[in-house]
């Protein structure tokens, strides 16, 4: 196109060939566009890929032979994959719901100007550091049933102390479950403290003058005005909950049995390791429902309140 | 807001405040001691002799305090048939780490100076559907992943992985710079485009050099993600081309021989050093970068 600008230009050098005036303007795109190609081929692309594999027939290979619902009846009818659902809402309720307890809980503690908050702040935070492989293997030795916290209770005089959830497999989960919290509350403390700081301190004080006592100050006031946070929070570990699968294979592997199967497990097993590529496929398909249910809705009020 | 020190009617009365307040420091020394047992535990089980280990305590101080066990770990402990020790692993882990970290960085520092001062129609999707990427359980991508990585001959390399990491990486890795930049004033880009700077020389002379802050964040984030990674290692790599979180999987679930509880410990601690680090080092940055992931927008 060869439009002439009808206002004169402030530098007349800029009259220059159209082609470099159109290479200059689509530059931004051009540096954007391998970053976004990338994403909707290996994000978008195949997630695609893997929702049709799911309708396919594949076992040990991908087969592109269409097999209708086939896979998600045989996965739903997997005792296994009912097993790893229950352990799921086990964890993700106990998980999401301590973290944010004991999160909540130590940073009203923190925030009782309290002296040596920087020595204690990462004390609460460095498990968020460490990856879930280091975290497993340290929490399955210090809960190990012969030489772990049992043998340590019995050395106490506390001879009938009793701790085999490792190796029981009605209560391993729960192991699980304190090592995910040991590892993501101090994380939640954190978020939580921030947000004690960002409260209007003037609120408070009427409230005082009011002669309202410090529990009802927090139950009342402080609380409720934290909300955003009880959200961000429980976002953060809904999404880790689903994803989790480093802890648990380190933790337990999975096991005793299939005492620990989660439905992250339960994909990675059943795709690579019992040639049920289209079980697995349509597992993960799950998984990916399920994030997007409690993802989609947040990132879209995140991104609507900023345009206002 | 400190309140909890003051009674009903608004009057400190001094003897009730103290005992509040040692309560309060009682419950933050105890709970702070219940999150560093599992670190102490496994610090110390990795000084001790395995005699030690099956005949003493856990809590105890180690008698005899030996690094027998580290460098057993570094150089001698069995992974699958291989008894070489850990460091190659360790090895794979940083080749892998130091290209992802350096090139996710760089791609969404330029991704975000695109979306907030080159902004074009549609920018608002485009973000949003990079953002997305951030949150999908990669379950969802592992087999075709897979299948693409044996086509092009990537499987058990480190270049498939520090693809793989590149990747999955640039949703976040945008999101910070593109949340940093936005509040970069916009006049000074506009200043400099009429001075005829262009697009590049922007991007290099006037964000580049402000940028610290969020770059140093973006590295810490993308370093513990990358280092940390379990789930892409185990499914791409395996053998000798491991990263280390497999490798350290492999030492501690393997079930032959005698159960050297020590040199897991030793091993563990070597995968966690470099995090740890980091997060000692720059703590502060590690804090931003995890609310950043955490609270978009």
């Amino acid at each position: 196109m060869t439009t002439i600008e009808p206002v004169p230009v402030v530098e007349p050098q800029r009259q220059r060939s159209t082609f470099a005036d159109g290479l200059r303007n689509a530059l931004p795109k051009i540096v954007l566009a391998p970053s976004f190609a990338v994403i909707l081929v290996f994000v978008y692309g195949f997630i695609l890929w893997t929702v049709y594999l799911s309708f396919t027939t594949s076992r040990i290979l991908p087969v592109y032979k269409w097999g209708g619902f086939d896979a998600y009846y045989r996965l739903w009818s997997q005792p296994n994959w009912y097993v790893a659902m229950q352990n799921l809402a086990i964890f993700g309720v106990l998980y999401i719901g301590i973290c944010i307890a004991l999160g909540l809980g130590i940073a009203i503690l923190m925030d009782q100007r309290i002296r040596a908050e920087g020595v204690l702040r990462p004390i609460f935070l460095y498990p968020m550091a460490l990856s879930f492989v280091v975290t497993g293997t340290a929490w399955k030795w210090f809960l190990n049933p012969g030489l772990g916290l049992e043998n340590t209770m019995h050395n106490l005089g506390w001879t009938s102390f009793k701790f085999d959830w490792l190796v029981n497999p009605n209560m391993a989960i729960y192991t699980v479950v304190i090592a995910g919290v040991w590892q993501a509350s101090g994380f939640v403390m954190a978020m939580f403290l921030a947000g004690l700081r960002g409260i209007d301190g003037e609120i408070i004080k009427a409230a005082q003058i009011d002669g309202a006592s410090s529990v009802s100050i927090y139950r009342r006031i402080i609380i409720p005005l934290l909300r955003p946070v009880f959200l961000s929070a429980f976002i953060v570990l809904a999404h880790m909950a689903i994803k989790s699968y480093d802890l648990v294979i380190a933790l337990t592997g999975g096991g005793p049995g299939n005492a620990t199967e989660l439905p992250s497990t339960f994909m990675y097993s059943y795709t690579f390791t019992r040639n049920q590529m289209a079980v697995g496929s349509a597992s993960a398909v799950m998984m990916l429902m399920g994030i997007t249910a409690i993802i989609v809705p947040y990132l879209y009020s995140e991104l609507r309140e900023k345009q206002s | 807001m400190s309140a909890a020190n003051e009674t009903a009617n608004g009057t400190v009365s001094a003897g009730g405040a103290r005992t509040a307040r040692y309560f309060i420091y009682a419950a933050l020394v105890i709970l702070a001691l219940v999150y560093l047992l599992p670190l102490y535990v496994m610090l110390s089980t990795s000084l001790k002799s395995l005699d030690e280990i099956r005949g003493g305590d856990m809590l105890a101080l180690p008698r005899d305090p030996s690094v027998a066990a580290w460098v057993r770990a570094w150089g001698e402990a069995c992974i699958g048939v291989s008894c070489v020790g850990i460091k190659g692993y360790f090895w794979n882990s940083i080749k892998m780490v130091v290209p992802a970290v350096a090139i996710s960085t760089l791609l969404g520092a330029l991704n975000g100076y695109v979306l907030t001062k080159w902004r074009f129609p549609g920018h608002k999707l485009v973000f949003g559907m990079m953002l997305f990427a951030c949150f999908i359980p990669f379950q969802a991508v592992l087999i075709p992943m897979a299948r693409l990585l044996g086509t092009f001959g990537l499987s058990n390399s480190t270049a498939g992985l520090v693809l793989v990491h590149v990747i999955y990486g640039l949703g976040f890795t945008t999101l910070f710079f593109r949340n940093y930049y936005e509040a970069f004033p916009d006049e000074l880009v506009k200043a400099a485009m009429i001075d005829g700077a262009g697009f590049f020389r922007i991007f290099w002379r006037i964000l580049l050099p402000s940028s610290g802050p969020i770059i140093v964040v973006t590295v810490i984030y993308q370093f513990t993600n990358i280092w940390n990674d379990f789930l892409f290692g185990v499914s791409f790599s395996s053998g000798t081309s491991s990263p280390m979180t497999v490798a350290l999987n492999n030492l501690v679930a393997s079930s032959t021989g005698v159960k050297e509880y020590n040199v897991d410990m030793a091993a563990a601690v070597f995968a966690a050093l470099p995090t740890l680090f980091v997060y000692v080092v720059a703590g502060r940055y590690f804090v931003r970068g995890l609310m950043a992931g955490a609270v978009k927008g």
